[in-house]
């Protein structure tokens, strides 16, 4: 039985509830699941969609341009992903200090965080520009003769490797120094007593103390990673001659180029499966290595 | 707190200069860059400080009427206050039901808006730009605010907030007969300041960063927001640097202006995201 009380509780958790559930739902969760929809459609938005089964799928999954865009994709992981994280280790562990100054710094390390990707992204292109760019002429100062970087095929996907280290180096270094600052200063001291030096205690106290939070940085740079778009599409848009071209990218100039829906769909469930594989092999091979301290 | 040898100190501050200035100076570069004739850009050894200072990048810039970059200032600026606002509402508003009301299902849908989170915007593009074509939204600042109104992340923070608020002063009130807006409105919402603004902070430098979204959802040149601007500029512009870096610097003005002044509660935030993660 639902009495007057009952309805005017009900109408208080809707008034409080209502205005963050509905768009939740009506912009994550239906085209979540549309996109699962729309992945078995030929669609191009101006006839109506045809079902046609898996065959978007299909066709994803043996054309060779996604085949080159995924191995892209890969390759960016494999360069940013370590790159990232021992940058961003190594400045935690020199910014964990209670020096003056310090907060400053963390502040210079975290400026380009909160630059645009686009602004980012055109200023590395200038940097590492053959003609005028910086990084050439200071090469040039030591006697390398520097690349032709973006503009050349085999340096390309490098340059924005290195463009993206630079941008996310301040975010990660950030998570794990407020996991450094969460260890407790006790541990130092007993360590110290004992007699240990400071090489052993970063080995033995802070980097197993701190894994939980390497697994968390780790985790969110990889899945982030998965879905590199931003830097691609300002500094190469895939190019030169396809040697950066990565599934997001493919992902966009399918469906809003040339008014692939079906396929544009089938491509990004095919990554998120790939996303997904990837977090749960990390989170389960993660009893290895990550201590948690209880 | 131990201390360390000097040396030490000196070793650990260099190296921690030097890298900083590797974080540094290409913004400097840019600014100087944009105030660097076309002409000398090209010359040999490149100046820092330019000579002569040249503002035409800027006076093209803004003197060129295919270029509206005071209309995508403005816009960004209009769809990121609104974005951090709707998201400060209505994320406040969920996180106390969740917080202080008692209802069937409270959890189910909590652990709904965090599972959210976790699936990538990449799948959820094709569909959301039907959706916005679906009801007429394309090329307008709905389509930019509207399905950014509501954040999973957002909710869980002040959650997270509002859980570890002392419940005494709220107690007294509801035995003084005052009901939950008031409470929410009088004693909830002051409380939680700090993790309000971190919010905040959170939502406008997200949206206006934005670029893929944008890049889907507008093509007019006067709906689109400076990120997106600034890349069909570099479009056209190919090799025009002091140009395209006097657009960048320009852009990338304001949301420094906001670092500096809110860099408190940006790194809390992230730390507290860290933590919980």
């Amino acid at each position: 039985m639902v009495g007057d009380r009952g309805w005017r509780k009900a109408g208080l958790v809707a008034l409080f509830l209502l205005p963050a559930l509905v768009p939740l739902v009506a912009f994550r969760i239906v085209p979540m699941l549309g996109s699962l929809w729309v992945s078995l459609q030929e669609w191009n938005l101006l006839r109506a969609p045809t079902f046609v089964g898996l065959d978007n799928y299909t066709g994803v999954l043996t054309d060779p341009i996604f085949h080159k865009g995924l191995l892209n994709t890969l390759y960016y992981l494999a360069g940013y992903l370590p790159l990232v994280l021992i940058f961003a280790l190594v400045v935690a562990l020199l910014l964990n200090s209670r020096l003056k100054g310090m907060a400053l710094f963390r502040g210079a390390y975290f400026l380009p965080v909160v630059t645009s990707w686009v602004v980012v992204a055109l200023l590395w292109k200038w940097i590492l520009s053959p003609q005028g760019g910086l990084v050439n002429y200071l090469l040039g100062l030591i006697g390398i003769d520097g690349p032709g970087w973006w503009t050349d095929p085999g340096w390309a996907m490098p340059s924005i490797i290195i463009a993206s280290v630079w941008k996310d180096l301040g975010f990660n270094m950030l998570i794990l120094l407020a996991g450094l600052q969460a260890i407790p200063e006790h541990l130092y001291e007993a360590a110290r007593i004992d007699g240990a030096g400071a090489w052993r205690r970063i080995r033995s106290i802070t980097i197993p103390l701190l894994t939980p939070s390497i697994l968390f940085v780790t985790v969110l740079t990889m899945i982030g990673s998965f879905q590199v778009f931003d830097q691609v599409y300002v500094m190469t848009e895939g190019g030169p001659a396809g040697a950066t071209t990565v599934v997001m990218e493919q992902v966009v100039k399918h469906a809003f180029r040339y008014g692939r829906m079906g396929t544009a769909s089938a491509m990004s469930w095919v990554l998120f499966a790939i996303i997904l594989v990837f977090t749960v092999a990390q989170l389960r091979f993660q009893r290895r290595w990550v201590h948690y301290a209880n | 707190m131990r201390t360390e040898a000097r040396w030490a100190v000196y070793l650990r501050t260099a190296i921690i200069a030097i890298g900083a200035i590797v974080f540094v100076f290409p913004f400097l570069w840019m600014i100087s860059t944009s105030l660097t004739s076309a002409g000398e850009l090209f010359k040999l050894p490149p100046k820092l400080i330019p000579d002569p200072i040249d503002l035409s990048g800027y006076q093209r810039l803004f003197g060129n009427p295919a270029l509206p970059l005071a209309r995508w200032v403005a816009n960004s600026l209009l769809v990121a206050i609104a974005v951090a606002f709707l998201q400060v509402v209505t994320s406040a508003m969920a996180a106390y039901a969740f917080t202080r009301l008692n209802f069937p299902g409270r959890n189910v849908i909590f652990v709904t808006f965090l599972a959210t989170l976790m699936v990538p915007f990449q799948v959820m593009v094709v569909p959301l730009f039907i959706e916005m074509r679906f009801l007429g939204l394309q090329e307008t600042y709905g389509a930019l605010i509207i399905p950014d109104m509501a954040s999973p992340f957002a909710v869980f923070l002040l959650r997270q907030a509002f859980l570890q608020l002392p419940r005494e002063l709220e107690e007294s009130a509801f035995v003084d007969g005052a009901g939950h807006i008031r409470v929410f409105l009088r004693f909830v919402l002051p409380l939680s300041k700090p993790t309000l603004a971190t919010v905040a902070v959170f939502s406008f430098m997200g949206s206006w960063n934005n670029f893929l979204w944008p890049l889907v959802v507008v093509h007019n040149p006067s709906m689109m927001t400076l990120p997106l601007g600034l890349s069909t500029m570099s479009d056209q512009h190919v090799t025009d640097w002091n140009l395209l870096l006097a657009g960048a610097t320009v852009s990338v003005l304001p949301i420094i202006a906001v670092f500096l002044f809110a860099q408190r509660y940006i790194l809390q935030g992230i730390a507290m995201s860290g933590l919980k993660g």
